[in-house]
């Protein structure tokens, strides 16, 4: 526990911690801050939940949420936008017809809360099992019209954001799996196939990055998406990537027969991203979902190299890397299929 | 010979300890990490009971697919030779035996991993449709 770093230490002692964010929140946005609440998700990034009570009468109290880097968490972040950048993408996107938060203030350096941004609080749901836990091919139609008016966006309107390619995810998850040191034949055999059938580079386009079910916020009584959260691994490149990640099988929560999250069918997400001006390339599509399940089994195995570094002293890691092998049985299904019935 | 309560009924004690006292007690995440601790006691169990025979299983069928290499290699250095054969393009899918042993490889690590995973037994997925 000695080798806890301070940030943890913090964490532990949370009524001090909370106490000492409402007050620094409280002095940057104007009044007295109260509820202060650690939101679950958001693995590299610490997120909040509180509620303002502005010094101005005349204005509404308000629920905000605060997005901002926590002290420590730099080393996980090579793929990170970072939160200046996330914070434009919220707003552009908004601008665009993507459902998101509304950025209500980016932290100033004399906030004292380090960096990150506030957005507006929404009531709604993202938890991943209650998503998947019935039919809802209105929020997979919808998911795909944000995503094709996401994809659709001028890339000269954008932060500056890392760009890749087929080619180059693949040598980036190459060289992250070889440096976690765990042997596996089967995302080896995944690698070699994603090279041999790595499509050319695409016409670059606005990319989510982490767009799942997870990161998407629904209001359940009438399945409508409140929110496309956490634009953390935004970058420029190929479109087919967001349409593959959400489709990975990890995503559906014990729901494999419907693809989209768990909540949708194919034709409902494609259909939609057709209408709304996106096109598909189907066999870009399937690469890009045996890259993405590959990606989950490399991040499982990143959580248990950053547990037993001791850089993130949080037990629940070394769980989570115990969960690679489901996508080794994923990337089967997917790569040898005729072996599922033997 | 170790003593009487074994290493699984140990285990299983504190599993239920955990599950069936402490948490009851404890709230939010604490709560939550008591579940997340009592689920790697089960999988530190299974492990026990499943790890020695899969382990001599899978050892055997590398050394059948590696070409018979020297008999007293541990089942680590097999894998690595396995792993990077698949890298260097020399053994693949065409070969004879190689999808069945990752199959039945990672079947077992899944059945000590998260037996409950819906991926074990799920029939074969259709690939995306061509037009909407």
């Amino acid at each position: 526990m000695s080798a806890a770093p301070a940030s943890h230490l913090q964490a532990a002692d949370g009524a001090v911690a909370e106490a000492d964010l409402a007050g620094a929140l409280g002095q940057a946005l104007g009044g007295r801050v109260d509820g202060v609440q650690r939101l679950s998700g958001g693995a590299s990034q610490e997120t909040w939940a509180f509620t303002l009570h502005p010094t101005d009468g005349a204005q509404d109290d308000r629920r905000l949420v605060l997005r901002r880097a926590p002290p420590g968490a730099a080393q996980r972040a090579a793929d990170s936008a970072g939160l200046a950048a996330e914070a434009a993408l919220i707003a552009i996107a908004a601008r665009a017809g993507v459902p998101v938060p509304a950025l209500v203030r980016r932290l100033q350096a004399g906030d004292g809360l380090g960096d990150g941004f506030i957005t507006a609080w929404l009531a709604g749901e993202t938890l991943g099992r209650r998503l998947a836990a019935a039919h809802r091919p209105a929020l997979a139609a919808q998911c795909g019209t944000a995503l094709a008016r996401l994809h659709a966006l001028p890339l000269a309107g954008l932060p500056p954001l890392r760009r890749t390619q087929p080619r180059a995810e693949v040598a980036h998850l190459r060289a992250w799996h070889a440096r976690h040191g765990t042997v596996r034949p089967v995302f080896q055999l995944a690698l070699r196939w994603l090279d041999e059938q790595a499509p050319p580079d695409a016409r670059p386009t606005l990319v989510h990055g982490d767009f799942r079910n997870g990161n998407l916020m629904v209001d359940l009584a009438d399945d409508r998406l409140l929110a496309v959260l956490d634009w953390e691994l935004a970058h420029i490149g190929d479109p087919m990537a967001d349409l593959g990640w959400l489709t990975v099988h990890s995503w559906r929560f014990g729901q494999p027969q419907r693809p989209v999250g768990g909540f949708g069918h194919w034709p409902e997400l494609l259909g939609a991203y057709r209408a709304a001006g996106g096109t598909v390339d189907v066999a870009r599509l399937r690469w890009w979902q045996v890259l993405g399940t590959l990606r989950w089994g490399v991040i499982c195995e990143s959580m248990g190299a950053a547990w037993l570094s001791g850089a993130e002293p949080v037990m629940e890691k070394a769980a989570i890397a115990r969960r690679a092998s489901e996508t080794e049985i994923d990337l089967l299904h997917l790569l040898a299929p005729a072996g599922a019935t033997a | 010979m170790t003593d009487s309560p074994s290493a699984d009924q140990l285990l299983a004690a504190v599993a239920q300890w955990l599950r069936d006292e402490a948490m009851p007690q404890l709230a939010g995440a604490t709560a939550y990490q008591a579940r997340v601790a009592a689920g790697l006691l089960d999988t530190v169990a299974r492990q026990l009971a499943l790890g020695p025979a899969a382990d001599a299983a899978e050892a055997d069928r590398l050394h059948a697919l590696l070409g018979q290499p020297d008999a007293a290699l541990p089942l680590a250095d097999l894998n690595q030779r396995l792993a990077d054969a698949i890298a260097a393009g020399q053994l693949g899918l065409h070969t004879p035996g190689l999808a069945a042993h990752l199959w039945a490889t990672s079947r077992t690590k899944l059945a000590i991993d998260q037996p409950r995973y819906d991926g074990l037994h799920r029939p074969p997925e259709p690939p995306p449709p061509d037009a909407a």
